[in-house]
């Protein structure tokens, strides 16, 4: 194989959608009561939730990127 | 003119975090991008679940997203044959039984594996062709991002294309294919998250897949079909009037599920090129099939929101664009006509509806300013994306195809990467100049869309003949392409899709077919092409010499020794992958019949 080592993609996916997750929560909790602006998405709060949503899988995608790779017994 | 909706400075946030890792990728896959191989195959190390989401990624351009929305809100639930037959057996059997030679022969790029199976001037012409086309798809694929957000957000036609240009050209430039790999599975997820959510709240509003359904039965009845028509994906294909689509089962199945799908994922370089860019011969089987299984779902992604465009109001009177008038349908408006200025009606007095502006529409009726930044974000990605596909293909193929067979043999590898990273450049140029082409010559992007759709539609016989057929020769699959092209033309040019005037739509030796639907017309001209490149090439073949056996090892079927499936685990074997696959598209059809 040629090339040098390269980085595991779950990384930089982690670490875009926990940012991405953390600026929609962050709105969305500054934004709860703003009845007009979730009129639209069905009275959901859904910048909140899916922000939440997006950090847990964000936090999953860098675990398993980071996680140190499994030694395989010979 | 004035812009629909307005993004506030949380969706810009967004937009730019994204810009910055897509950015940062390209900027630290810099360093392990040496050689000729890291750039253009990834240096062959890409695992099969990354190059398995690459593969769809590439195909999966904003103008699949626009275009299958726009499909959903026209045809209804029938469009998900564009996926279940119309690519997932092509994608099994491209794994199964067309990788190992991809792969196992060690051809760098699509065409030369037709170098090496068959001769220089067959991988020429399928070169050739394949890298002006690339050039083409791109550059409409700018032109067509360059008008939504114009029309969108009221940003600037050549601004925004200039800023998506540079920075795909930054980070292929920098990484190469593992740049343009890993920003596909990115945009990947962020697609799944952008338009998730836009399902969900679009079946709350319209009351479920039932309340869904009801709403359509009354817009499949306006528009002359049964009650069912936009519901279900195979009731009324027995007879071309009964189903919007405008086609009968067979010609969907054969033109269709046949020839233009295997045409496009068995040979098409902008996929497979993911797949020859795994790290082993059985991660580059299983790319296909690993790319199956999210695309067997994706009609619930991006042929949904079209549907239920159709079936929703605005949230409240009033709201929405004042460039809306209330003579669409749903929240889809009306094509504008360019005289009046009014809605644009149709011969038959219907309005025209502007579907392409479907799912745009969803994305502005039901995400606020944060969702709304993030659905953005994931369409402007996916135009990126398919951008940056093209380009990687397109320098790949000019590298290795086109530039040392013709202009330069035998420079060093440096000399290569240098050529591919100028290619980027160029093939970049060019698509923009091809944008600004489709912007204000229309009519020249079709007629060459139409070329290369001639082009295109007998090559899956080509390949088919030199992998399982070993008797097939140079010179017969060279004169099978070229016959199968010229068919092409020929049925387009005798058969005309009704209401269509003849010209660029075809008609142009005489209208001697009447296709129900310009859909069916493109089906029936592929199965024309390629009987004729079959039958042809079958011809040439036994009338000219065969090259020696010990030539073709690894490149034809009965010559090369069967792949052993060695996975460690169970569900990595190809044929398990490929098992699942087939049967959860059979359920899905079942359940939407």
């Amino acid at each position: 194989m040629s090339g040098a080592a390269r980085f595991d993609i779950r990384i930089p996916i982690g670490i875009l959608f926990l940012a991405l997750g953390v600026i929609l929560a962050i709105y969305g909790v500054a934004t709860h009561s703003d009845v007009t602006l979730y009129e639209r998405s069905e009275n959901i709060s859904i910048n909140l939730w899916w922000g939440l949503v997006m950090v847990v899988f964000g936090a999953l995608m860098l675990y398993f990127g980071t996680r140190p790779p499994k030694i395989v017994a010979t | 003119m004035t812009s629909m909706t307005h993004l506030t400075p949380i969706d810009y946030l967004l937009m730019l975090v994204y810009f910055a890792v897509v950015l940062t990728v390209g900027w630290m896959l810099r360093r392990s991008t040496k050689t000729s191989t890291d750039f253009f195959l990834s240096g062959r190390s890409i695992p099969s679940w990354v190059a398995g989401l690459a593969f769809i990624s590439a195909n999966l351009g904003a103008q699949e997203v626009i275009g299958m929305g726009a499909s959903g809100a026209k045809y209804g639930i029938a469009t998900s044959h564009f996926y279940w037959i119309g690519a997932i057996p092509a994608m099994v059997f491209v794994g199964l039984f067309m990788m190992p030679f991809y792969y196992g022969s060690r051809a760098r790029s699509v065409p030369e594996y037709l170098k090496l199976r068959y001769d220089e001037k067959t991988r020429t012409l399928n070169a050739v062709s394949f890298a002006v086309m690339t050039i083409m798809s791109s550059g409409i694929s700018m032109y067509a991002m360059g008008k939504l957000f114009n029309l969108l957000l009221g940003w600037s036609f050549d601004m925004s294309m200039l800023v998506a240009a540079v920075i795909v050209l930054a980070y292929i430039f920098l990484g190469g294919l593992t740049s343009a790999i890993y920003n596909e599975v990115i945009q990947f997820f962020l697609i799944v998250f952008g338009f998730a959510p836009l399902v969900f709240l679009g079946l709350r509003a319209a009351g479920g897949w039932s309340g869904l359904q009801v709403r359509l039965a009354e817009i499949s009845v306006q528009r002359g079909f049964q009650p069912g028509a936009l519901t279900h994906a195979w009731r009324y294909m027995g007879d071309p009037s009964q189903n919007p689509i405008g086609v009968e089962w067979f010609g969907l199945a054969m033109g269709l599920g046949f020839v233009l799908s295997f045409g496009y994922w068995c040979t098409d370089f902008l996929v497979v090129q993911r797949a020859m860019a795994s790290e082993s011969m059985a991660a580059a089987r299983r790319t296909p099939l690993i790319a199956a299984l999210p695309k067997v779902l994706f009609p619930f992604l991006v042929i949904l929101p079209g549907m239920i465009a159709l079936a929703v109001d605005w949230h409240a009177p009033g709201v929405g664009s004042h460039a809306i008038s209330a003579a669409g349908q749903g929240i889809i408006p009306p094509k504008i006509d360019g005289l009046t200025g009014g809605p644009l009606i149709d011969q038959a007095g219907h309005v025209v509806l502007d579907y392409d502006l479907s799912v745009p529409m969803m994305l502005i009726r039901f995400f606020p300013a944060g969702m709304l930044g993030l659905g953005l974000t994931a369409l402007l990605a996916s135009f990126m994306s398919g951008m940056a596909g093209n380009v990687t293909a397109f320098n790949t193929v000019w590298t290795y195809d086109i530039y040392p067979s013709h202009i330069k043999k035998g420079a060093s590898d440096e000399h290569y990467l240098w050529m591919g990273r100028a290619a980027t450049v160029f093939g970049i140029a060019l698509s923009i100049a091809a944008a600004y082409v489709a912007a204000s010559f229309n009519n020249i992007m079709d007629l060459l869309q139409l070329v290369f759709a001639f082009v295109n539609a007998p090559l899956f016989a080509t390949f088919a003949l030199g992998m399982f057929w070993k008797r097939t020769t140079g010179h017969g699959a060279f004169i099978g392409l070229i016959s199968g092209t010229l068919a092409a033309a020929i049925h387009h040019g005798i058969s005309l899709a009704g209401g269509s005037v003849p010209g660029v739509k075809g008609g142009y030796f005489g209208v001697h077919i009447v296709y129900r639907s310009e859909l069916g017309q493109t089906f029936w001209t592929a199965i024309a092409a390629w009987v004729t490149c079959f039958v042809v090439t079958i011809l040439v073949s036994l009338v000219t010499r065969p090259r020696v056996e010990q030539e073709l090892v690894g490149l034809v079927y009965s010559l090369t020794p069967k792949p052993v499936e060695i996975d460690d685990h169970w569900y990595q074997k190809p044929s398990v992958l490929a098992v699942i696959v087939l049967t959860v598209t059979l359920a899905l059809n079942i359940i939407f019949f």
